[in-house]
């Protein structure tokens, strides 16, 4: 027990260790494609030290729910890491404290947080991101259920190491409701990291940005928790998606810790090569106007529900 | 073989995903150039759903539809309309819709219900393979029906007359994988010819009245009176 509670823990140091940098990777390739050449990839873990290192100012009128926030959004994605597999394909000693729709509702507790916030101080800005997230929000949320039924219905559960289990064989593999559901789920980590169709993660136009204008009001070290704790919700879909729905190869089977310590680059290289197709999806979409996310995520709406037609009236 | 069996329904499953997710998209994108585009998404999808049923159940003439699908539908097809109808309204960028998208999304989504439930009504596949077909080519046809009626322009509608007979097919191959190759045959002959009518009527409407969009066209204009 003790070692499984290790392992454990060594997941949650997996994800806050390198969720910058994967972000860092991530923003250097997009400067590559777009043949510039961009910061370095370790960039995130520099501007985090910076962040660490200023004074905080909060401004007089804020209430308790502006201090507590940072906490929140940085500790939210260190629960989902303790239900998920992450390194290994075994469930671990928390894997079956909450399933994969308490993950949503946890890492839905920190955007809670982040959106009461936003209209928690009289920035004028604040308030229209936190409107505008929730809008997203709402539209994504009939996707996410939908995605979850149908991966309940098909796989029997919805505690991710049992869905891993069902995915590994071939004809599984193809089937076209998990394929769509794949999709589905695609286009969700877009609309919810507030990546390019829906979202400009690099854009600071006040009047345009949906994500970034939440931390407006975030200085010093409570920018720099609000900053990671995005990162590590992005890693933290990631790992959902390719460990849980894709590619649930390349985990470690054994129980010794050098398995595990050999999953980590394996699962780097799926991180990798995830990014390089968010990388090509960014690089070649334009941000679509605010009104034209509901069609984006009206998509996602029906492929999702597709999938689950077809997975599920076979006969 | 039959190791292989559930490789290929599953393919073939697959091939239905993106048949009817291309069925939505000729129904709910914004733009010409994107309607074409998954006409002939879907039209490969329906290619390759042929061909895997031809494998699957070895009916050697289904691998001569899908050839000849292959040339006429994502390649001739789209082609012609091409170089009949007039660059402008490939040029314009947005298609006019009677319903906004998204509820026509949901219209569409209930449509594919519908379209499983009415399916029992069907005759059943030959082979289990197929059994995802009837279902899928059902709704194919239905969101075909629906692309037609809630488009104001022609060559979408067209489109969506091309996506009903896509869905025919799709469900067809299905529950008649052996029928004669000559029947199965004439069906992408008339497409071709329906391309090439409607395109010219398109180009000839287009150049006389100055729009192609059905609901504008309400007033009669004589013959000859120009």
């Amino acid at each position: 027990m003790a070692r499984s509670i290790g392992f454990n823990l060594l997941q949650v140091l997996f994800v806050i260790a390198l969720a910058p940098l994967v972000s860092g990777v991530l923003a250097r390739l997009k400067e590559v494609v777009q043949s510039r050449r961009g910061p370095s990839i370790f960039q995130p873990y520099r501007d985090l030290r910076k962040f660490f290192n200023k004074d905080e100012v909060v401004s007089e009128h804020a209430s308790w729910i502006f201090r507590v926030t940072p906490y929140v959004v940085f500790v939210a994605p260190i629960f989902v890491t303790t239900l998920i597999p992450v390194l290994t394909s075994y469930p671990l000693f928390f894997a079956f404290m909450g399933d994969m729709l308490g993950g949503g509702f946890v890492l839905a507790l920190g955007g809670f947080f982040a959106t009461l916030a936003a209209v928690d101080t009289a920035n004028p800005y604040g308030p229209m991101g936190a409107s505008r997230t929730r809008m997203v929000g709402f539209l994504a949320e009939p996707v996410f259920m939908i995605v979850f039924f149908t991966v309940s219905f098909i796989a029997g559960s919805t505690i991710p190491y049992i869905v891993q289990e069902h995915w590994v064989t071939l004809p599984e593999f193809f089937a076209p409701s998990h394929v769509l559901l794949v999709i589905a789920f695609v286009m969700l980590i877009l609309a919810e990291a507030g990546r390019i169709p829906v979202d400009n993660p690099s854009g600071h136009f006040e009047l345009a940005m949906i994500d970034e204008s939440k931390n407006l009001e975030y200085s010093g070290s409570g920018m720099a928790l609000m900053k990671w704790g995005g990162q590590m919700k992005l890693l933290v879909l990631m790992c959902i998606l390719l460990n849980v729905l894709v590619s649930p190869w390349g985990l470690a089977h054994g129980q010794s810790i050098g398995d595990v310590l050999l999953a980590a680059p394996l699962v780097l290289f799926k991180i990798g090569l995830f990014i390089l197709v968010l990388v090509v999806i960014e690089s070649s979409l334009a941000k679509l106007r605010l009104f034209r996310v509901s069609e984006f995520l009206g998509a996602a709406f029906v492929t999702s529900v597709v999938a689950m037609i077809t997975g599920l009236l076979r006969f | 073989m039959d190791t292989l069996m559930p490789v290929l329904a599953s393919l073939n499953g697959l091939a239905a995903g993106v048949f009817l997710l291309s069925a939505f998209g000729l129904l709910a994108t914004r733009q010409m150039q994107g309607c074409v585009r998954f006409f002939r998404l879907q039209s490969l999808a329906l290619v390759a759903s042929i061909f895997l049923i031809a494998i699957g159940m070895r009916v050697p003439d289904l691998i001569a539809v899908a050839l000849l699908d292959f040339t006429i539908k994502p390649l001739l097809i789209p082609w012609l309309l091409r170089r009949y109808v007039r660059e402008e309204l490939f040029r314009r960028r947005e298609i006019d819709q009677v319903l906004n998208i998204p509820s026509s999304l949901l219209v569409a989504l209930a449509l594919t219900i519908t379209a499983y439930f009415l399916a029992v009504i069907l005759p059943p596949a030959a082979g289990s393979m197929g059994n995802i077909n009837v279902p899928v080519g059902l709704a194919g046809l239905l969101l075909g029906a629906f692309t037609l009626a809630v488009r104001r322009e022609a060559v979408p509608q067209l489109i969506g007359i091309f996506a009903i007979e896509n869905g025919s097919l799709f469900a067809g191959i299905a529950i008649a994988p052996r029928l004669p190759l000559v029947a199965e045959m004439a069906f992408p002959f008339d497409m071709l010819i329906i391309a090439l009518v409607i395109g010219i009527l398109t180009r000839i409407t287009q150049e006389r009245v100055g729009t192609t969009e059905v609901g504008a066209l309400r007033s009669l204009r004589e013959g000859g009176a120009e």
